[in-house]
């Protein structure tokens, strides 16, 4: 999933300077697994927000408001009413979800109130982790399920660089070097034949490198 | 290995038999034209090459392209460091064009120490290819005159002799030998390997990589650094990723009663073991701004004086 975390009340804050009434928009799908632009969420950032505006001296209306899902249109016409009676939007959607609404809300002021930061999973409670980097060429067939582009702080196509140590990663005690994983399970898979070859250069194209990217499917358009 | 690649000093020594010895300039921090020739005098007919660094620990230098440069007007044998931090294919394959054609026929491929650990650690880094595939292209640049892109060289193509990094300190330890394999393949003429201060280590790597007949392959030079005091060591030990120091040698610089004097002494017994090891070929001596201790060490080493190749 993507996982987001909030924004710093007072860039939210910042943002908002001069603004009479806001709603705060929440998601009700990635960013709300991670706890961070959930229904919850929703309503501890509006009451944070109305005790800010009042120490600010701002008189500032707080609505609360939940869309299924920010990035499909559909789900944002159900809120259109809402968003028309506010004189800016805090949405709690990825980058996704808040570049939808500015584009379907054309007239309305729409703020990100979440910093998107990676496709990942939470790998316990509280603690959520990179996995994927959507480099748009999946090489985890080779790797033993474990990404290098994704989970090595250097993209290394072609095993550890020297600063793999006791497992960790040399930029962070806390991070698994990725190549010891991809090593430990190709060990377990009895498939470390695959480690002798040197993988070639990527095609970064398929990546954002190519440029904003589309996928189009002819048998999906009406 | 007879057949001579290149018209590399350091390819020459090799080729000959003798034990080669290497040393290391980091660039200056300014735009200094006496960047270079200020250490030259420690250099010069002491060591067979010396390798300028590239933005070593992700901190801003002079470039080492310019400092290879300066160095061969001072006479001594450049080894031109390029990560693949910095630069995308484009550029580190203009580069190597761009060395080889100011006569620089030494280049060490690495991944380089992430931009974390400089002073510009809001930077965006590159890999956009790894050392390895690095070595690869300069490989096929030099014997096959070809680009990566499969588009052939218009002009001369660049003779470099290709080398490559090792740490047999790092994990998986198994893998380390394989990751070298893989370097050998990919076109590396010689080995440089993390600094040797864990012998035993060393030793246990080295017969692996002869094992494989690694060594019948490739030079390998193994990497050394004098240490200064008993909190230079212990800063390597907890601090520089992927390196081991015995206690035993930092207890030793620690009860010293001139550590200087014990830490050329560590380093001159350092090169002396590795020397006995079956299968290296050289030293690396990295000073890391000591670098005027240089002839001392190769001195007392027993490596004077220097092939006229």
């Amino acid at each position: 999933m993507i996982v987001a975390e909030r924004k710093p009340l007072n860039e939210i804050m910042d943002n908002l300077a001069g603004i009479g009434s806001v709603a705060v928009a929440g998601c009700a799908t990635c960013v709300t697994v991670c706890s961070a632009g959930g229904e919850k969420e929703v309503s501890v950032l509006s009451s944070l927000m109305r005790i800010a505006a009042g120490q600010r001296g701002q008189d500032l209306q707080v609505v609360e408001l939940m869309v299924e899902r920010q990035c499909e249109w559909e789900f944002l016409d159900e809120i259109i009413e809402g968003i028309d009676q506010v004189d800016a939007v805090v949405s709690l959607g990825c980058g996704a979800g808040v570049q939808a609404m500015a584009a379907h809300f054309e007239d309305q002021l729409i703020l990100p109130g979440l910093n998107t930061r990676f496709i990942g999973l939470p790998e316990q409670q509280g603690l959520w982790v990179e996995m994927c980097l959507a480099c748009g060429d999946c090489m985890l067939d080779k790797t033993g399920g474990v990404c290098p582009v994704a989970r090595c702080a250097k993209s290394c196509f072609n095993g550890p660089c020297g600063g793999s140590q006791d497992g960790s990663c040399e930029i962070d005690p806390d991070t698994d070097c990725a190549w010891q994983l991809i090593f430990d399970k190709l060990q377990k898979l009895d498939r470390m034949q695959i480690l002798q070859e040197i993988e070639p250069v990527k095609d970064w194209s398929d990546s954002r490198h190519g440029g904003p990217r589309r996928i189009k499917r002819e048998d999906l358009i009406l | 290995m007879s057949n001579l690649k290149t018209k590399s000093r350091l390819e020459k020594v090799l080729a000959a038999g003798e034990f080669a010895v290497c040393g290391e300039m980091g660039p200056t921090r300014g735009a200094d034209r006496d960047a270079v020739s200020r250490h030259a005098e420690d250099y010069v007919g002491y060591v067979d090459a010396v390798n300028f660094t590239d933005n070593q620990t992700a901190i801003v230098r002079l470039s080492s392209v310019a400092a290879c440069v300066m160095a061969k007007r001072e006479g001594l044998e450049p080894v031109m460091q390029m990560t693949c931090r910095d630069r995308n294919r484009l550029a580190l394959q203009a580069d190597i064009l761009g060395a080889a054609a100011l006569g620089i026929r030494n280049v060490l491929c690495l991944s380089g120490d992430h931009q974390q650990f400089g002073d510009q650690p809001g930077s965006k880094n590159v890999y956009d290819i790894d050392s390895i595939q690095l070595l690869q292209t300069v490989a096929r640049m030099r014997d096959e005159r070809e680009f990566l892109s499969g588009e052939k060289l218009e002009g001369a193509e660049p003779r470099m002799f290709i080398g490559a990094a090792a740490n047999p300190f790092a994990d998986p330890f198994e893998y380390r030998v394989i990751r070298l394999a893989k370097k050998v393949a990919a076109g590396a003429d010689f080995i440089q390997t993390q600094a040797v201060y864990d012998v035993q280590r060393f030793e246990r790597w080295m017969q692996a990589v002869c094992d494989r007949y690694l060594h019948e392959e490739t030079y390998i030079l193994a990497g050394v650094i004098p240490p200064k005091s008993a909190g230079a060591l212990r800063y390597m030990k907890n601090s520089v990723s992927g390196m081991r120091v015995p206690d035993e040698l930092i207890r030793r610089l620690a009860q010293a009663d001139n550590p200087r004097e014990e830490g050329v002494r560590i380093c001159v017994e350092l090169m002396q073991q590795v020397r006995e090891i079956d299968g290296v070929r050289g030293v690396h001596i990295m000073p890391v701004m000591w670098e005027e201790i240089l002839p001392t060490l190769v001195d007392k080493a027993g490596l004077l004086p220097r092939p006229q190749l």
